[in-house]
């Protein structure tokens, strides 16, 4: 008998077969020593730390936005405890006498967003069905290639772009055209320096552009066959047939891209800081110089002197996260009533 | 008797009609608004390349930012200096973000705080890059008193982190089970079958996403701004300011000065050249992985 009968099954299993380990046949329980290096064989040892470590990892995640807020609170505490919920209405923004207003900033913000999301959808929603449904198959690589390149594009390129061509642009023969045609309603009136609302706009909407135009087409393709094909087989035109089948069945997703748009617009920071002015006015002129959260934080945040100045700045920064949040929240909670709605009536 | 059918005929034809012309009219609105998007793409690369290339020269890549006034110059400090951030973020960011990644796909799936996982990284991968820089500024550098390469580092590794979480845990699911439940069948623990198993077939497709990942914050200026702050000289040490090609450019460009707005352009061309670069291997190393990057 070269080993004891117990032994040979008992490290089969420990190797292979978990389950059956508590199911061992031995009498007397193994010393630590043993029963640490079986369990570091069986992996249990191992497992569990690998477990660990990844629970760690996960709940990294959620340290770092509770310190994000933690450390925006603690340091914009000055400007809350001074100025209250008035800094949201007030339109004073003067660090020289220390008086700081948000408005101006989420005016420019909340317009510029809007304005560029007003241009950007059509264009998106018009390129992905396209894409999808009309372009000859030997161009939709190509052309769906590049529209992801403006994607891969940073912020501050697009700036430079904007700085050096968009803005004369707009200034010497945009505008003049616009004001010409749509002078009327008074949100295209002299004086037009090329920087402003409208150019920061038309920016962002080439910027969130492959956002909305990416994610539409993704939900889009996931329609099923069969509901085209149903469309057409009723004698629907193309159009018809992309209306009832696809637009119909791709709404919810086309939604969510629109307000993941609209959150890209919101934070972005370094093209709109370039070309909007930095001016805080609120004015209708859409030709005027703004002012938008990020680009107030990025414009003045090295050059601010005082507490209370950087503490006002922080809680812009603070507002910035908190709508982004609540952008984000508005999105998911849509897409679920939407879909909500949706699996009710197919029932 | 017979008017009827001819009126609905000639109705039918008049529908017909404005309904083939409205299918006309929004194929030609498709095909006008792709001309209309690829005109500033095309205007927005043609121009950096026109600009950019023109103002390339071999001091750009070799010489330090000149002072206001002489010629030359380059940005070799800056290029350096973007290297060196992003490699401190990719080396937080990477592990943690692909850590997380595991957590949902293989252990967190369908629990509660699985679900919260994914939701918090869903939210902050929508934060403005901007508010962390101000995270990262009110962290590091306030309670250090001076800006430094490491704040930089961090303020972008955070960036990263969502979306290297997010696509690990696509592509391991796209992993089938039958792997997994083979590799259970042979007795290999969990640890060793995630390791081994699932991360091995699902690494051209974490590999993408953590090249995205890179892509996207190897061009951010904002988080930069007010942590790595920018610096004319060479400087390597992670203890102090250090210059970034983002931060450059964003200087250079507001500059009222024609030959600072020069480099401005060729570190624009460079930029991009570095994040098209790896966004092409991407492509080349997701199209030639066992799972094609996990797209269908």
């Amino acid at each position: 008998m070269p080993l004891p009968e117990t032994q040979i099954p008992q490290t089969i299993v420990t190797e292979f077969a978990e389950p059956a380990v508590s199911a061992e046949p031995v009498a007397a329980p193994p010393s630590a020593v043993r029963r640490f290096l079986r369990a570091k064989s069986s992996g249990r040892i191992a497992d569990g730390g690998f477990a660990g470590v990844m629970v760690i990892c996960a709940l990294s995640i959620f340290v770092i936005v509770l310190l994000i807020i933690w450390v925006l609170v603690v340091n914009s505490k000055l400007s809350i405890h001074a100025f209250g919920w008035k800094f949201f209405g007030s339109q004073v923004w003067d660090p020289v006498s220390g008086d700081f207003g948000a408005l101006p900033f989420i005016w420019g913000t909340v317009v510029s967003s809007l304005l560029a999301v007003a241009m950007a959808v059509p264009l998106a929603l018009m390129v992905a069905i396209f894409l999808l449904e009309i372009c000859p198959p030997f161009l939709r690589g190509p052309i769906s290639f590049l529209t992801e390149l403006l994607a891969a594009i940073p912020s501050v390129v697009y700036g430079l772009w904007g700085v050096f061509v968009l803005v004369p642009l707009i200034r010497d023969n945009v505008g003049p055209v616009l004001e010409k045609f749509l002078g009327w309603t008074g949100l295209f009136a002299d004086p037009n320096f090329g920087v402003g609302m409208f150019t920061a706009s038309v920016i962002l909407a080439i910027m969130i552009f492959p956002v909305i135009s990416s994610i539409s087409r993704d939900v889009m393709r996931v329609v099923p066959v069969s509901q085209r094909e149903a469309a057409l087989a009723l004698g629907a035109t193309r159009w018809e047939m992309i209306r009832i089948s696809i637009l119909r069945n791709a709404r919810i997703g086309i939604v969510g891209s629109v307000i993941l748009g609209l959150g890209r617009a919101l934070g972005e920071t370094m093209a709109v800081t370039m070309v909007i002015g930095n001016h805080p006015d609120i004015v209708k002129n859409l030709f005027a110089p703004a002012y938008t959260l990020a680009s107030v934080i990025a414009n003045e945040f090295t050059e601010a002197t005082g507490d209370l100045y950087l503490s006002a700045l922080i809680e812009i920064g603070l507002a910035l996260f908190l709508v982004t949040i609540v952008v984000n929240a508005i999105a998911r909670l849509l897409v679920w009533a939407v879909t909500r709605g949706n699996t009710a009536r197919a029932a | 008797m017979s008017t009827l059918p001819v009126r609905s005929s000639n109705m039918e034809r008049m529908i017909n009609v404005r309904r083939k012309s409205t299918n006309h009219l929004v194929t030609a609105l498709a095909v006008v608004s792709t001309i209309i998007v690829l005109v500033p793409l095309v205007a927005v690369l043609g121009y950096l390349i026109y600009k950019g290339a023109s103002s390339l020269n071999w001091a750009f890549f070799t010489h330090t930012p000149v002072p206001v006034g002489e010629t030359g110059g380059g940005m070799a400090n800056s290029i350096v200096g973007s290297g060196v951030v992003l490699g401190i973020a990719s080396l937080m960011g990477i592990p943690l973000g692909i850590g997380a990644g595991v957590y949902l796909a293989e252990y967190g799936a369908g629990t509660i705080f699985g679900e919260a996982v994914r939701f918090t990284a869903d939210v902050l991968n929508g934060v403005p890059s901007i508010v962390m820089g101000l995270a990262a500024y009110a962290l590091i550098v306030a309670k250090q008193q001076h800006f430094s390469a490491l704040a930089g580092g961090v303020a972008l590794a955070i960036m990263m982190v969502p979306t290297i979480t997010r696509t690990t845990e696509e592509m391991l699911r796209t992993v089938p089970h039958a792997v997994r439940e083979a590799a259970f069948g042979l007795g290999i623990p969990k640890w060793r079958t995630i390791l081994s198993i699932s991360l091995r077939t699902a690494s051209p497709g974490i590999i993408t996403g953590c090249m995205l990942a890179f892509a996207r914050v190897a061009g951010e200026t904002a988080p930069l701004l007010f942590t790595a702050f920018g610096n004319q000289f060479w400087s390597l040490s992670l203890n102090q300011p250090i210059a970034a090609l983002p931060l450059q450019i964003y200087e250079y460009a507001l500059s009222p000065y024609d030959e600072w707005h020069r480099l401005a352009w060729a570190g624009a061309l460079v930029l991009i050249v570095m994040i098209m670069v790896s966004v092409t291997l991407v492509r080349i190393f997701a199209s030639r992985g066992a799972l094609k990057g996990g797209q269908h």
